[in-house]
């Protein structure tokens, strides 16, 4: 059984249709790249599966290992292994990281029936991590993402990424605003986290993070569709001639 | 007295209610006429109502309506209940002084640990001879009312310089329900000194009763005092506190309020600044849920030069109940330099949830830097779902958000221990929502 399977999907934010049928199916250990030009509907995807609300499906279905995901609240979702690393994280300021981070690893826990970490065991884990992800043990004092610059933004939801151990991890540009040392380290945290067990979703504008985080799949998304789907010569292709070859397909 | 409220029924009742209170109060018979004209001042006013500017938002007479009769003298059994609660609300490591249904119970209060520096009366012990506790400037009724049946209280006086480690906990406890109680209690801090006090209001399985209390706080210059009251009561109870402060120079006065219960709550504090380079922080959070009624109502009067008050408000409000700030800064036309900012958030979490939010500054001076700010709205959408994208469910998101707001408050409490024990009273709050 696949891990994800997008059938047919169609999305309307403010009665206007942004994902018009589109098709991806996702199998355990496999790492998928997306690309496409702006505004062609790769963050809405990736927030419909990770359950935003204010967006409207009204048609097709997402399946994860089989499961209705459109049925489940986004904390379900999470507790099942699904995790998205946003495009843009919120600031949250008066919550503590690391008692945000306890406490939902201690509800996604709570919620597939496993143990709660005790406190050493979890104050481990998180120096484990943010060590490896070279994240400053005071950053995660301050509250969750504030004062962060846009880079360390990222590496703390790469950070969450690697301690919460979901089974299907979306990327959402995560190289954005990442400096070329932090790309590299977030893109070993990332490799770190491959297993067969697991399958990423990458989204991304620029092929250079494919040389780092190499995928077993491109598709190419263009206004809500997947238009063109290839192994990595497909990112190549791309950075050579651009998407104006897809558009009209679209 | 008056006879246009003496002739509805309300006022005939409070008129019986005073009649038959009058072997249980305290005092010499100079001290029970200054109670009569006490009486006989609310008597005149009657509860107060919306057409009173102070009470527009509180209006006593709709929402409360009468006042109960006073509880009885707590039995044993009573005691013993107030017990439980005691130990159920002691904060870590405080001396406590606990005042059962309007009498002090000294056997569960710790007056032999009393640091030597701390002289204890009970307020009867003081009205034997003399009734200047029971006169306050102000023209109130329920402080009138006060006055008039104040049956207990306690009377601190902190040495100058005392330096007070461990916090000195009032604890009012009810155990009789559909009945009231009326303290006053006075605490006069000394020069240097320095002192944590915090009263806390709670139920023994008591519900429908009514508190009517009074503190009057002096802080002797170069004092440094912190003054944490929590209102715990039972969710059907009421609470009407007036709470009068005067301060010295130079002092630190660091002052919270948090209501977390009672169907209809106040908390008036005047607190005037009347010696030079002293700083107020007056802070306070209110949780409400339910219909339930509460209202913080602070007046800071900067009567000298070069003081500093910062005011911190949050409100929680769920469900249909109400919440109500009215900050007053006063500036008096002496007081060049004054700094005086007031900041209040609101936060709804439902739709029928109300908040009124009542600034008001009252400048006489002109080189002054005063100011205050309001929000009111609900929980962020973006926030929540980050929140829930990470595991969270919605009640459990909320409560993270919820704490993070009303922690802008709390924060300003100083000591550790009491941050923590109030903490742990929101926390409860919040657990009773979900
Ligand atoms: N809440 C919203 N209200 C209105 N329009 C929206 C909303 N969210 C997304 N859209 C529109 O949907 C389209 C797809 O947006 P989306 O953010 O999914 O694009 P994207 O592929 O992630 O773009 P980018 O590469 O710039 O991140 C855009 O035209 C955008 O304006
Ligand atoms: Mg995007």
């Amino acid at each position: 059984m696949a891990l994800l399977e997008v059938k047919d999907l169609k999305v309307r934010v403010e009665e206007r249709e942004i994902l018009h049928g589109l098709t991806l199916t996702v199998n355990e250990g496999e790492v998928h790249a997306i690309m496409g030009p702006n505004g062609s509907g790769k963050s809405t995807l990736s927030h419909v599966i990770a359950g935003k609300p204010g967006y409207e499906v009204t048609d097709g279905q997402i399946l994860f290992r089989g499961e209705d995901l459109l049925e489940m609240e986004p904390e379900e979702r999470a507790a099942k292994g699904v995790f998205l690393a946003f495009q843009y994280p919120v600031e949250i300021p008066g919550v503590a990281t690391m008692n945000f981070l306890r406490t939902a690893l201690n509800a996604q826990r709570k919620a597939r029936g496993e143990d709660e970490y005790s406190t050493p065991d979890f104050l481990k884990k998180v120096r484990e991590v943010s060590k490896s992800l070279n994240i400053p043990q005071d950053m995660l004092k301050r509250g969750v993402n504030v004062g962060f610059s846009g880079g360390e933004k990222k590496r703390n939801e790469v950070l969450q990424m690697a301690l919460f151990e979901p089974s299907l991890c979306i990327l959402d540009e995560m190289d954005s605003g990442l400096d070329i040392d932090a790309l590299r380290i977030a893109a070993d945290g990332v490799n770190a986290l491959r297993s067969p067990g697991r399958a990423m979703i990458v989204i991304t504008h620029y092929q250079r993070l494919l040389n780092y985080i190499v995928p077993d799949f491109v598709h190419v998304m263009s206004k809500g569709r997947v238009v063109k789907s290839g192994d990595k010569e497909l990112a190549l292709e791309l950075e050579a001639s651009g998407y104006a070859q897809f558009e009209d397909a679209a | 007295m008056n006879v246009a409220v003496a002739k509805t029924g309300k006022g005939r009742a409070v008129s019986d209610l005073f009649a038959s209170a009058e072997g249980r109060l305290p005092g010499s018979p100079d001290v029970i006429a200054v109670r009569r004209e006490a009486f006989e001042s609310y008597e005149r006013l009657g509860l107060p109502h919306r057409r009173i500017e102070e009470w527009k938002y509180t209006d006593l007479r709709a929402l409360v309506g009468e006042v109960l009769p006073l509880a009885a003298t707590p039995d044993a059994a009573a005691l013993k209940r107030a017990a439980d609660a005691v130990k159920a609300h002691a904060v870590d490591g405080a001396c406590k002084l606990v005042l059962v249904d309007g009498v002090f119970a000294a056997e569960l209060s710790d007056v032999k640990a009393l640091a030597a520096e701390a002289g204890f009366k009970t307020l009867p012990e003081v009205l034997d001879k003399d009734a200047g506790l029971l006169k306050t400037a102000s023209t109130d009724a329920v402080i009138a009312l006060n006055a008039a049946l104040a049956t207990d209280g306690v009377v601190l006086s902190i040495a100058d310089g005392a330096q007070l480690s461990a916090p000195i906990q009032i604890i009012h406890i009810a155990t009789a329900a559909s009945a009231s109680a009326f303290t006053r209690s006075q605490v006069s801090v000394g020069k240097g000194a320095r002192v944590t006090i915090v009263e806390t209001f709670v139920a023994a399985e008591a519900g429908a009763y009514q508190v009517n209390d009074a503190v009057i706080v002096s802080v002797g210059d170069n004092a440094d005092v912190a003054h944490i009251r929590l209102m715990d009561d039972a969710p059907d109870a009421v609470n009407v506190t007036s709470q009068f402060v005067t301060v010295g120079a130079n002092v630190k006065f660091n002052f919270f309020n948090m209501t977390t219960g009672a169907a209809v709550s106040r908390l008036q504090g005047f607190i005037t600044l009347a010696g030079e380079g002293s700083e107020l922080s007056a802070n306070g959070v209110n949780l409400l849920k339910k219909t339930e009624h509460g209202d913080t109502t602070l007046v800071v009067d900067h009567a000298v030069p070069n003081c500093v008050s910062r005011e911190t408000f949050r409100a929680v409000i769920d469900d249909r109940a109400h919440s109500v700030f009215q900050g007053r800064i006063i500036v008096r036309p002496d007081a060049q330099k004054t700094d005086g900012k007031m900041m209040t958030r609101a936060l709804l979490l439902s739709d029928e949830a109300e908040a009124d939010n009542k600034p008001e500054l009252e400048i006489f001076a002109d080189d002054v830097s005063c100011g205050h700010g309001a929000t009111a709205g609900a929980l962020d959408d973006s926030l929540l779902f980050y929140l829930k994208a990470r595991g969270l469910p919605e009640k459990q998101a909320q409560a993270l958000l919820i704490q993070a707001f009303v922690g802008e408050a709390i924060e300003q409490i100083a000591d550790d221990t009491l941050r923590e024990h109030v903490i742990g009273i929101a926390e409860r709050w919040l657990e009773r929502r979900s």
